[in-house]
């Protein structure tokens, strides 16, 4: 039984990388966002520069009152945030870290994690419909909206590197990759992490959750723990679309040494983005809807179709 | 059980390989998904019972109003929309479904040679032309 051993501890090793890594990213959001905007953050949980204070974030929603409105559909109300959570752990089983370093390597790897990551959204959206709440229903129908416009870009994005690999293996793309991808894919790498990043209603594309207009959106109803694993699943996304974006155009484990520390370089080129995500939020005031629609239909879906032409030139002229 | 796993042991180092759709072996990619599955929803359904075990619970009907905007809710709670928006739904689809018949041709073109990227302008052509068209018509207006 030694191999069920095996796939036991690549499981619950995926289930910790995935119960670890969103709390990392949140305090680094917590505390780069700070500085970026000249405050200091939290500061006292923990001691040291306040590393606890998403542990003590937790406690805390743990001990709360859980409060389902009278006139919320319950049942789905309450298995919302798990929905929305879930997806984003069966993503990370996919993704490689390192050779062979992975929690299961799918044969139709990436087209899998696309698939996985669209039920999320899904989560967002039986939270904002269920909450009998009207500004829920037009943030949980704005999500909707949104998956719609950017899931179309996102796919054809990753669809480009498949293309330029020749196989839908994640772990296949990055033995595929070469250096020089770096720049015959960049518009698709462009699109796919803007893409990713209206797909998790990260800011600049938290239309959904405007607080001067929706009030907190679909969320709007909930509090306690339930709050906090909608919120575990934003940054569970983080997490997961930064770790495609460098697995898909970054190049994974692809560096110096890569032979003893290939994981490290697949983990650094991650938390690299995943920075980004953080720094995009500093950075950019919050699209209107229209212009929101509009940078998918007619920036991203052209830019996108544009890339997959020069990716089939490419491609066959190599060949 | 055994011959899932026998496959399983072999596996792991073995990059870029080509699926064999024999039965078990195959189904055998698959099982570490339902053991994650089954493992997050414990996750999940602990949290939800340690949550139980550790609030205080003081239901009040103030409280379990709908919190809207924090103003008492007015009227129902579900709004209908407007029946226009399913050009957008449909746009969507069509594309979506247009959009998956690309990754098992992606795996396969470039053994197809300039031939199958004239394929390629033809499908990227008439992706093209219906969004052109949905421009044109206004459905990607939205003031």
């Amino acid at each position: 039984m030694s191999e069920f051993a095996e796939v036991l501890l690549r499981v619950l090793a995926v289930l910790a990388a995935f119960l670890l890594a969103p709390l990392l990213v949140g305090q680094v959001e917590h505390k780069a966002m700070a500085h970026m905007q000249s405050r200091v953050g939290p500061m006292y949980a923990g001691g040291f520069h306040g590393w606890a204070q998403l542990v003590a974030d937790g406690v805390k929603f743990v001990q709360k009152e859980d409060v389902v409105p009278a006139a919320a559909d319950r049942w789905v109300f309450k298995i919302a945030p798990a929905v929305a959570l879930l997806p984003y752990l069966v993503a990370m089983l996919v993704i490689p870290v390192g050779p062979g370093l992975v929690g299961q390597d799918l044969d139709v790897g990436i087209f899998f994690v696309l698939a996985v990551m669209g039920i999320g959204v899904i989560g967002t959206l039986m939270g904002g419909w269920s909450s009998a709440n009207k500004f829920s229903l037009l943030g949980g129908i704005r999500v909707a909206a949104q998956l719609m416009a950017y899931e179309l870009p996102f796919v054809l994005a990753a669809a480009s590197v498949a293309m330029a690999a020749g196989t839908l293996s994640l772990s296949g793309i990055v033995v595929a990759w070469e250096p020089w991808w770096l720049l015959w894919q960049a518009p698709a790498a462009v699109v796919f992490f803007v893409a990713g990043l209206a797909e998790l209603q990260r800011p600049p594309f938290d239309m959904p959750v405007a607080d001067a207009e929706l009030v907190f959106g679909p969320y709007t109803e909930y509090g306690g723990l339930r709050f906090a694993l909608f919120i575990l699943a934003e940054y569970a996304g983080i997490v997961v679309l930064s770790a495609l974006t460098a697995v898909l155009f970054l190049g994974g484990w692809h560096g110096p040494l890569e032979e003893q520390l290939g994981w490290l370089w697949t983990l650094l080129k991650t938390a690299v983005v995943a920075f980004l995500v953080i720094w995009v939020r500093v950075a950019y005031p919050r699209l209107r809807e229209d212009q929101l629609q509009r940078l998918a239909w007619q920036g991203l879906v052209p830019l996108a179709l544009l890339q997959l032409s020069i990716t089939a030139v490419g491609v066959v002229a190599t060949a | 059980m055994a011959s899932w796993s026998l496959r399983l042991r072999g596996r792991s180092p073995r990059l870029g390989r080509v699926a064999d759709n024999s039965g078990a072996g195959y189904m055998g990619d698959y099982l570490p998904l339902l053991a994650i599955l089954v493992i997050g929803s414990l996750l999940v359904l602990s949290m939800f019972a340690g949550n139980r075990l550790l609030r205080p619970s003081h239901p009040t009907p103030e409280k379990l109003l709908s919190y809207e905007c924090g103003v008492d809710p007015v009227g129902e709670g579900w709004a209908q929309s407007h029946v226009r928006y399913y050009v957008y739904a449909y746009l969507y689809v069509i594309f979506a479904v247009d959009a998956v018949f690309l990754f098992p041709w992606a795996t396969v073109f470039g053994d197809l040679g300039w031939l199958s990227v004239a394929e390629m302008g033809v499908f990227i052509g008439f992706i093209a032309v219906g969004l052109m068209y949905a421009w044109r018509k206004g459905v990607l207006t939205w003031t």
